[in-house]
């Protein structure tokens, strides 16, 4: 399988021709079940990369690998020229480098929303409280919820908890952003918000893997859509071929099932 | 069936909830007067509670605190409300209240366990109460020391060259830490253990042949009342947590050895009776020390009841440890935080708040258990008791000693109990 990194975004999204992420001949199992089979991709710094497929396929699974969330056994994961091994130092930089949203939001509920987005910068990077706390504000006032920052998160509303997980993993500046099904948990009214987030994210120039069914998100913003199944990247392509013309008869089930009601 | 179209044009305004559910009528009615069982049970407790009130309170409160001894007692209470009347003899309280308290302490020397309590009382301030400066933290941790030397006395260089050890440990692992982070660690561990047991000794005598400052020695069986049990169940309760907070991790790691130390710990701990474990403390622990060492028998319970109560307290923190969702170690290793930041400020503070009311439990039962003590030989309230009953003026007296001793444990048991409520409050920010 070969990559494709094609370029259709909108004006404003453009994708370089240095590498952010390479996968090569990756597998994973969980004890003898082999979830991820010979996953093969190349991420270019800039790309917004939509990841779909039928629960079980391995989608998030993959993501996760390559912040070290899940181990995997064979294959060479790259982020931007760290080689993952099982060196804890390797590891750790990778994670300080790529930013992760989960479908549960993950914030930390015995933190104020301020807390949550300067913990990281401060016991991590090493920066100053006072610069911590200014980066934190912006990114919150980025996400459109500076007047909550001294709530707790349960005090917000799920869109708003999901906003401020964004922001927490962008107050630590990373090059790369995993999303893994963020609107998934979330009431109908509440996706939009997010989803406007993401965008104004992409426009920006951030290198993003997201797992979503947003199928929506994925033709506005996403330069390359890829379809898993098995464990094994089915097809990819970019996003109007994706949907007008799918050419494997799975991702044409797949679609027709998604999109068919 | 046709559909009945309906469009609202108007939303409507809250109303107040009706009389009968709410205010002091609706409380008595739901609580206690809710259909005939519930009203039955209500008459029949209230004669409980006022048979039992009118046989306590007269005994309770048509009582003696004056007098010399149990037959004296009973004489002015046969006098006073005639010899029917069943009336307490506080006088035993009265006239033994000091021995109750310190045990054989020499009274010369009472400012001392006064003036220690006094600043035990501000050394956990800070620690119970985070509003408070945290500079005062700084006295906290001097605290055991400067105790330690005022209740067992001897010289004063005693306690800043066990101070000293732990400096020496710092500066190890400061400079040695350039050079290779294991070896560091290992100095970190060796080098003050090497000072406390071998060198230390003849350092002391040294400067304090030089500067002869010291209070007067106290040896432990002098020690004794009230004031044993909380230097037991303090010290024991402190030291406790954090090392039931390591057993709890050790037995959650990857790492095999550590796992299997921790649980056979835990379980052995666990599996023996307290009881046992005191006896070892007071006969058996001295085979096992180096000829001549006289190690303190307070100081050997202290030990055996830390380890006893911190076996508990890790399974206490694991079901903590098991109540937090899989997402917040994912989300702490996601931003970089390595294992012990991940710890320290995601799951702990997570857990522990978790755990609040079965760490407070532990500590509650650990304090009632220093009672335990009075088997080997230690005078805590309970042995004292024992020992005010062997004199003849006092023989044959039993209520009024246990009621007290159990109304003095109440008040700690009870502020513990108070102080974890208020904890929990305090941390609550909502679920989730």
């Amino acid at each position: 399988m070969t990559d494709t990194a094609v370029n259709t975004a909108p004006a404003g999204m453009t994708v370089s021709d240095e590498v952010a992420i390479e996968i090569r001949n990756m597998n994973k199992w969980y004890g003898q079940f082999h979830v991820l089979r010979d996953i093969d991709l190349t991420v270019y710094r800039g790309e917004r990369i939509v990841i779909c497929g039928p629960s079980g396929s391995g989608k998030s699974t993959m993501i996760r690998c390559i912040n070290a969330l899940e181990e995997h056994q064979e294959g060479k994961i790259t982020v931007d020229g760290t080689v993952l091994s099982s060196d804890l130092k390797n590891i750790d930089k990778i994670r300080s480098e790529v930013g992760m949203c989960f479908q549960h939001f993950n914030l930390f509920p015995h933190l104020t929303i301020l807390e949550n987005c300067t913990l990281a910068p401060i016991w991590v990077r090493k920066i100053p409280k006072k610069e911590a706390i200014d980066t934190a504000m912006h990114y919150l006032e980025k996400v459109k919820i500076p007047d909550q920052a001294n709530k707790y998160p349960g005090q917000l509303s799920g869109g708003q908890q999901q906003r401020v997980a964004i922001a927490r993993s962008l107050c630590m500046r990373p090059k790369i952003m995993l999303f893994d099904e963020p609107t998934s948990a979330l009431d109908p009214e509440m996706i939009k918000e997010v989803l406007d987030t993401m965008i104004q994210l992409a426009e920006e120039g951030m290198t993003m893997l997201c797992v979503t069914h947003e199928m929506g998100f994925a033709q506005a913003v996403a330069n390359r859509v890829i379809f898993m199944d098995a464990g094994q990247i089915v097809e990819q392509n970019e996003p109007k071929a994706f949907f007008n013309n799918p050419q494997s008869e799975r991702t044409k089930l797949f679609l027709s099932q998604i999109l068919g009601h | 069936m046709e559909v009945k179209p309906y469009v609202r044009t108007a939303m409507l305004d809250g109303k107040p909830a009706p009389v009968t559910s709410s205010g002091p009528a609706g409380w008595l009615k739901k609580n206690l007067f809710d259909g005939p069982w519930n009203t039955a049970a209500t008459l029949v407790a209230l004669v409980v509670v006022f048979l039992l009130l009118s046989h306590l309170l007269p005994w309770v409160f048509q009582s003696v605190w004056n007098a010399e001894n149990l037959a004296e007692c009973r004489e002015i209470i046969d006098a006073t409300w005639g010899p029917e009347h069943s009336g307490a003899c506080w006088a035993v309280i009265h006239d033994r209240y000091l021995q109750l308290i310190y045990g054989f302490y020499p009274w010369d020397f009472l400012w001392r366990p006064n003036l220690t309590f006094a600043m035990m009382l501000v050394a956990i301030a800070p620690v119970l109460f985070t509003q408070l400066p945290r500079k005062m933290l700084i006295f906290s941790c001097l605290f055991p020391f400067i105790g330690a030397w005022l209740l067992w006395g001897g010289s004063i260089w005693q306690p800043v060259m066990v101070l000293a050890g732990f400096g020496i440990g710092a500066a190890a692992f400061r400079y040695l830490a350039k050079v290779n982070r294991i070896l560091s660690i290992a100095a970190a561990i060796v080098l003050p253990v090497i000072w406390w047991v071998f060198v230390m000794e003849t350092v002391v005598h040294g400067l304090h042949a030089v500067i002869p400052l010291g209070l007067e020695p106290v040896q432990s069986n002098q020690f004794g009342g009230f004031m044993v049990s909380i230097i037991i169940g303090l010290t024991a309760i402190t030291c406790s947590l954090p090392l039931g907070i390591m057993l709890a991790l050790g037995r959650q790691t990857e790492l095999f050895i550590v796992r299997t130390f921790s649980v056979g710990f835990i379980e052995f701990i666990r599996g023996v009776p307290l009881i046992t474990l005191l006896f070892v403390a007071s006969t058996l622990l001295n085979y096992f020390m180096p000829p001549g060492t006289n190690f303190d028998l307070i100081v050997r319970v202290i030990i055996m009841a830390t380890l006893f109560s911190s076996a508990y307290i890790a399974e206490v923190v694991r079901g903590g440890l098991a109540a937090l969702p899989k997402g917040q170690y994912e989300a702490a290793d996601s931003l970089g935080l390595d294992y012990w930041q991940a710890q320290q400020l995601i799951i702990m503070p997570q857990a522990l708040k978790i755990a609040i009311p079965g760490i407070v439990s532990t500590f509650i039962g650990l304090f009632k258990d220093t009672t335990l003590v009075s088997i080997i030989g230690i005078l805590d309230p309970i042995g004292l008791s024992n020992a005010i009953r062997a004199d003849s003026a006092w023989n044959g007296i039993y209520w009024e000693l246990f009621a007290f001793i159990g109304f003095v444990f109440f008040i700690f048991c009870f502020s513990m109990s108070r102080y974890s409520m208020y904890l929990e409050r305090k941390l609550n920010t909502g679920h989730r």
